[in-house]
């Protein structure tokens, strides 16, 4: 039968590689040009996030922090896309991606408030352009166009970008950010983070689309596919999505495949759907590995420098922790306060019950 | 003073608004070129722009999280959801996002929106065209509602709503839109939201409500008044805050009372409103509070609704019985 001439799309997209397992760059036009320092830094950064990832783990465990959703498999996403933004970007996350606010500016110990089920944990300093982290799985997908609306309606040449995960592309709300990105051509960067599971269900039973990046298409938006687990992907991918939005070219939808090492939450038993074969093959592909073998190869990094960069991340948890665990606790007072500007006599009156 | 219709009121409440504030901004579906379904917007795009007043694609839950976004951004968005029944595609961004904003974020932003829509009945509109869903609302907490029942109410409480820093919903009941022209004076004024109007005085019996049904209590006011009966009619105007003490205070005079509601009978604001009575007032009463609503069936097809609706003679049969207790 001969392939009708109006099908709308059938090719598999590719997907942009940049720095391989071994530590080499394989892609170099894409390779984004960063200073030794910088590139320092963000080995650093995503160092940093895995040790305090295994430290929120256990913290988790002893009942000193609340809900709590594993990072590790994914720095090069979360730490690399937030590398490339500028500060007065703004951040619309999902609810596992605390270390992008952290790193563009929420205070460690209001990330375990917020965990602890505290309300100052989302009191965010003026200045730092994020939301806390959205717990409906689509909504906050639609807040970064909102504030990509503000931003062109200022005529501000700044950027929202708004993490789900391969989940959150099937929600509703999903569709309708990117096609009002599409119709205003916003400055949005619409990042999903396909880890290819949403708590159990395996991406096959998430859509029968070709890719994530391919739903760009019927919003009229830019849609590109990269190894979520390679950092100079994500961070030329980032920087091209962003100037492209400062330059008034409109949204980029980015699909960044990716593993998260650990279950989805702290409840969650992996072995109940992935196996061990699996587990081991993306543990190959470990992002911080892979960029390490690339800062070792330019001598800019040792194994001794991960050593030193674990301790001080240990020691700032624990210190993190212990301030967080300090904070005077929220009071149901403080909370009806919280309700409106200006607190309204009935629950003024209600208030009283609780002093 | 001009004459205005409810419809014509809103309007110029926006345009006041527009004026004078350039981080109001008003969206929704068809509010730009034509100016809504219902012409509430109309003229406003022309006279400030399509940056100020624009239409969207078709999509509620963008609408109400765009009016998230721009709040975040010092906007001062209004809303438009273009019929009352498909604000369920928008509830999650009007009552779970917009309405636990200053909450979820401690108090570091707040969701200075107006979300507006036509609602109501006795217009033999189509289906989830007028129910009237204020119970949803008011049962969230976080979020202001407001039902005005005459345009210089609608004007003042649509300024005061436009200026609160925390979101707030505004229903306009579709029958109210062209039923009549009232003075309203031009340029700035407000109506305070929280505060009830006490629209006519009576001794015998307190008749609470809001929106139409004030028109539909103030004909059975009139009809009972022939045969020496004297009810007070109270109009909220605002439900949330509800201003619980004019009704307490008109109660003690009264000391009978029947609230009045379109909206379907059970667990909605009349019984919350019934509650708050008994929490504040029993002492004063000399008969149990009744309700007139419409019954616990969904909102009914045009052929019936007339018959589905209070309609004076039922408030009528309520202010007899529990004057008769």
């Amino acid at each position: 039968m001969s392939k009708i001439p109006y099908e709308v799309y059938t090719e598999e997209v590719e997907t942009l590689s940049v720095l391989s397992p071994d530590g080499e760059i394989v892609n170099k036009e894409y390779a984004p040009k960063l200073t030794d320092d910088q590139l320092k830094e963000l080995m650093y950064r995503m160092v940093f996030t895995r040790t305090w990832d295994e430290r929120a783990i256990n913290l988790g465990r002893q009942g000193r922090l609340g809900f709590y959703a594993p990072v590790s498999g994914q720095e090069a996403t979360m730490v690399g896309s937030e590398f490339a933004l500028d500060k007065e970007d703004f951040i619309c996350p999902g609810y596992r991606d605390m270390p992008q606010l952290v790193w563009h500016g929420l205070p460690l110990y209001q990330a375990f408030l917020y965990s602890r089920g505290h309300q100052h944990g989302g009191e965010i300093p003026e200045g730092v352009n994020v939301l806390m982290p959205q717990i409906i799985i689509g909504a906050q997908v639609l807040h970064a166009m909102g504030i990509a609306m503000g931003y062109k309606l200022k005529k501000q040449k700044h950027v929202a970008i708004t993490y789900t995960g391969d989940g959150g592309s099937s929600e509703g709300d999903f569709y309708e950010a990117l096609n009002y990105a599409g119709v205003y051509k916003l400055p949005t960067i619409f990042f999903v983070q396909n880890n290819g599971y949403a708590i159990t269900t395996p991406f096959s039973k998430q859509t029968a689309a070709l890719s994530i990046a391919h739903k760009a298409v019927a919003a009229g938006i830019r849609g590109v596919k990269i190894d979520g687990m390679d950092v100079f992907a994500v961070i030329h991918a980032v920087q091209e999505a962003a100037e492209r939005a400062r330059n008034g070219e409109g949204a980029t939808l980015i699909e960044a495949v990716t593993y998260r090492f650990r279950p989805h939450s702290l409840s969650d038993d992996t072995s109940k759907y992935r196996t061990k074969e699996e587990e081991g093959q993306w543990s190959e592909k470990d992002p911080i590995a892979r960029l390490a073998k690339y800062l070792e190869k330019k001598g800019l990094w040792t194994e001794e420098d991960t050593v030193r960069v674990k301790e001080e991340a240990k020691a700032k948890v624990n210190e993190e922790i212990k301030k967080a665990e300090k904070t005077e606790k929220m009071t149901v007072a403080g909370l009806i306060d919280s309700m409106f500007e200006t607190t309204p006599k009935h629950l003024e009156e209600q208030k009283a019950d609780f002093q | 003073m001009a004459q205005m219709n409810l419809k014509e009121a809103i309007r110029d409440a926006m345009r006041v608004e527009l004026e004078r504030d350039k981080n109001v901004v008003i969206f929704g579906e068809d509010v730009g070129n034509v100016g809504g379904v219902f012409r509430v917007t109309e003229g406003l795009q022309k006279e400030f722009g399509e940056e100020r007043v624009f239409d969207t694609p078709l999509a509620e839950s963008a609408i109400g999280g765009m009016a998230l976004g721009l709040g975040i951004q010092g906007f001062r968005p209004i809303a438009e959801i273009q019929f009352v029944g498909f604000i369920f595609e928008a509830l999650d961004q009007i009552l779970v996002q917009a309405a636990r904003l200053r909450f979820r974020s401690g108090g570091r932003y707040n969701a200075p929106i107006v979300f507006r829509t036509p609602f109501g009945g006795g217009v033999k509109a189509a289906e989830l065209h007028t129910d009237s869903l204020e119970g949803l609302i008011a049962q969230t907490p976080g979020i202001k509602l407001v039902i005005p029942s005459n345009p210089y109410d609608a004007k003042g409480l649509m300024i005061s709503a436009i200026r609160d820093n925390d979101p707030v919903f505004f229903m306009e009941h579709l029958n109210l839109y062209h039923a009549f022209r009232a003075e309203v004076p031009e340029g700035e004024y407000t109506v305070e939201l929280g505060k009830a109007n006490v629209v006519r005085e009576g001794s015998d019996v307190t008749i609470i409500t809001y929106g139409m049904m004030v028109h539909t209590s103030v004909k059975a006011a009139e009809e009972l008044e022939k045969s020496g009966i004297k009810a007070e009619v109270i109009d909220l105007r605002t439900l949330v805050p509800l201003d619980i003490e004019t009704i307490v205070n008109s109660i003690k005079k009264t000391n009978r009372a029947i609230v009045v509601q379109e909206a379907q009978k059970s667990a909605g604001l009349a019984a919350e409103i019934i509650a708050q009575i008994n929490e504040e007032a029993i002492l004063h009463l000399e008969a149990p509070v009744l309700r007139v609503a419409g019954p616990d069936t969904v909102y009914p097809f045009a052929q019936i609704e007339d018959q589905w609706l209070p309609s004076p003679a039922r408030v009528i049969a309520a202010v007899n019985k529990v004057l008769n207790f």
